[in-house]
């Protein structure tokens, strides 16, 4: 029995799309050749800055965004799917198994809906209880697991800070009891004091269930507080996968390097050491040869503007793709 | 000692509302120096934007300022009463002119239909008497000085053909082309990625050193105004609990909420850390509790006093002022045991 919940070989998603001034069309590759696996029970975290492929890459893994290229594997243990080909009951099946957090269960659902009514779709939609006295005892169950007042589940979303929201999305991906989660930038709008609740509350859930993560974040700070295992996206590529102490004690990547380096400490005496990326981030629609950090880059050699790097093993389950990590002291 | 640049002395700001009258501040105090960056922090609704707005008088119609606030502003020898300004040229002065205002979304400081060189040179024309060429010209300049390449090509673009970064620096030439005294920079760079954010903090203290100007600096990233503030104040609930030199709150904090706010926060350098929440949730700002702000979610509540009396604002070195009935009173036992 494979340990990999998740197994991505080769995997593109591209989405044609109508631009210039003739109207040609074009390619956008949101994400581009990613190899990765994510072992049953970890807490993975995915990091990027904004438009790097972090939300795209995890609708692929849930079937939500077009697979275009290569292959997902997704096993549980029970079952096995290839994401790609679902269909009809498999698709029901693999969609119980792997569930969304919303961000903003307000934003992303009908504001007419009771806290209760949001919980409850998921099985509603599958099917997955006998009668309503079912549906309404698991929701309560799942409500009060989430720390959730039960009182208010008769209520409408619109009325709860971003915290209980927060709880709501949780509750709702929990509720058909799946095996694995994508919580995409889950604490990104809450107070810090609020954050540690919720991340606390994942993490013990994990625990509780046994479920595996995929944590996406652009906040380096709290990835490095709660996952297990750390991957970075640049211009939707990986670029870099290890544990997380390895990836934040000693970066193999220059990106990561960089990304790192230009966290605000917390101390004021800490002068700043943030390294000086030159521009912005290239557009997706002609991301650079070569490697697609070199234009930024402030290690680059000629030869990264003429070759891809291959993604490769450079230390104990530590990943990387670039020509000079060996070489280069970060 | 140099007069303050602005000195905010019992602020208090209320709002009418359907549900009632809300105070969204109460009571808060302080003074930035010329060239000096203040920083603003505490959680969402804390007031912290209202306090903001009130230094250019610019909250809703349904604003309420407080009978004891008083907000001064020492700019050319003069010392302007913020809040009694009525007639529409003094207010264009402390709007954009002396004092001027950078905000998250940098959408909300650009009107869309104009190009980004237009509205700069309107926004110069109003506040300096220059002529369009002129205009024209301080723009590009400082296009060119927040580090956007080719200024001269997006002077004559629209701010949605830009960047997130090149937008907020765009936003940041348009507020200091003016030479504006004080700065008010409204979570600045909570929208932009690390690497960005960087960029612009560069930038942003390269330009307080230049021009000597002063920037009232909100923000909720505790690291940020580690990096870039002189000193600190820290609201709870449109109160201020603690002031002070960044270093003496952050390095050693006296408030049971700036504590509670240090433990929930991830840090790099200890990944093993537990993150701990502050119990409880944030009152109502219609329902403020009585006593100190904080009592319903302190740990260190003292019985029979906490939730009676209001604590004051208390020195605790020169630099340091904190309002807790707790930190006064380890604050006096060390003092005892000092002269003992
Ligand atoms: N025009 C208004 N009418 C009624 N209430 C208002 C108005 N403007 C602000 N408030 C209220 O005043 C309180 C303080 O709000 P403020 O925007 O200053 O908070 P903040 O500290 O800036 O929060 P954030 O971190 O979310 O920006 C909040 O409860 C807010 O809802
Ligand atoms: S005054 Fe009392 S309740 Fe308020 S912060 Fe201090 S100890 Fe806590
Ligand atoms: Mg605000």
């Amino acid at each position: 029995m494979s340990e990999n919940i998740v197994s991505i070989k080769g995997l593109g998603v591209h989405y044609p799309i109508v631009g210039g001034w003739f109207g040609e069309k074009k390619i956008v590759k949101a994400v581009d050749n990613i190899n990765i696996d994510i072992k049953r029970g970890q807490f993975f975290g995915l990091v990027g800055e904004s438009g790097s492929g972090k939300t795209t890459l995890g609708r692929a893994i849930l079937q939500a965004a077009p697979i275009s290229k290569g292959e997902i594997t997704f096993n549980d243990g029970e079952r096995k799917f290839d994401v790609k080909s679902l269909k009809n009951q498999d698709l029901l099946d693999f969609r119980r198994r792997a569930q969304l957090i919303f961000q903003d269960p307000y934003a992303a659902l009908s504001p007419r809906m009771t806290v209760r009514d949001i919980i409850a779709e998921p099985l509603e939609v599958m099917k997955l209880t006998e009668n309503k006295e079912e549906t309404n005892q698991r929701v309560r169950d799942i409500a009060s697991e989430c720390r959730l007042n039960i009182e208010h589940l008769r209520r409408f979303p619109h009325a709860f800070s971003g915290g209980q929201r927060q709880r709501i999305s949780i509750a709702r991906a929990l509720v058909a009891n799946p095996d694995f989660l994508v919580a995409d930038e889950s604490v990104a709008a809450l107070d810090v004091s609020i954050q540690a609740d919720i991340l606390n509350l994942l993490k013990s859930l994990q625990k509780e269930h046994g479920l595996t993560f995929l944590f996406i974040s652009h906040d380096l700070s709290v990835v490095a507080h709660v996952c297990d295992v750390v991957a970075v996206m640049y211009l939707g590529q990986i670029v870099e996968m290890a544990p997380n102490k390895a990836l934040f004690r000693k970066p193999r990547h220059p990106y990561t390097a960089a990304l790192l380096s230009a966290i605000p400490s917390l101390d004021p005496d800490a002068e700043s050491q943030a390294i000086k990326l030159e521009g912005e981030i290239p557009s997706p629609l002609s991301p650079p040869s070569g490697c697609r950090f070199h234009t930024r880059c402030p290690h680059a050699k000629p030869r990264c503007s003429e070759e891809a790097p291959e993604w490769r093993q450079i230390d104990e389950e530590h990943f990387v793709s670039c020509h000079f990590a060996d070489e280069l002291n970060l | 000692m140099v007069a303050p640049l602005v000195s905010v002395r019992d602020l208090t700001v209320q709002f009418n509302t359907d549900e009632g009258r809300i105070t969204a501040v109460n009571k808060v105090s302080f003074d930035i120096g010329p060239g000096e960056v203040l920083g603003l922090v505490g959680e969402s609704g804390s007031g912290k934007s209202v306090t903001a707005k009130s230094l250019m008088k610019l909250n809703a119609g349904n604003t309420v300022y407080g009978p004891d606030s008083k907000i001064t502003l020492n700019v050319d020898d003069k010392e302007i009463d913020v809040l009694s300004l009525t007639k529409p040229e003094d207010l264009l002065y402390i709007r954009g002119g002396a004092v001027s205002m950078v905000f998250q979304e940098p959408m909300a400081s650009f009107a869309p239909a104009l190009t980004i060189g237009k509205q700069m040179s309107e926004t110069l024309r109003l506040h300096l008497k220059v002529s369009k060429k002129e205009a024209k010209s301080i723009a590009i300049d400082m296009l060119a000085r927040v580090g956007i390449s080719d200024a001269p090509t997006r002077f004559d673009q629209y701010v949605f053909e830009l960047s997130g970064g090149m937008r907020q620096r765009a936003m940041i030439a348009m507020a200091l082309s003016t030479k504006p005294k004080l700065l008010i920079a409204d979570e600045p760079t909570t929208a932009l990625d690390v690497t960005i954010q960087a960029q612009v903090l560069d930038l942003m203290q390269d330009l307080v050193e230049e021009y000597q100007m002063a920037i009232l600096f909100i923000t909720h990233d505790l690291g940020v105004i580690a990096q870039v503030a002189d000193r600190i104040t820290v609201m709870y609930l449109g109160q201020h609990v603690e002031t002070g030199s960044v270093r003496s709150v952050l390095n050693n904090p006296q408030h049971p909420y700036t504590k509670g706010l240090m433990k929930a926060i991830p840090k790099l350098d200890d990944l093993d850390a537990p993150l701990t929440p502050i119990p409880g949730d944030i009152p109502s700002p219609l329902e403020r509790p009585n006593g100190c702000v904080f009592h319903t979610r302190c740990s260190e509540f003292i019985e029979g006093q906490c939730s009676i009396n209001e604590p004051e604002m208390k020195l605790v070195t020169n630099e340091h002022d904190v309002a807790c009935f707790a930190a006064e009173k380890l604050l006096n036992s060390n003092t005892q045991e000092a002269t003992s």
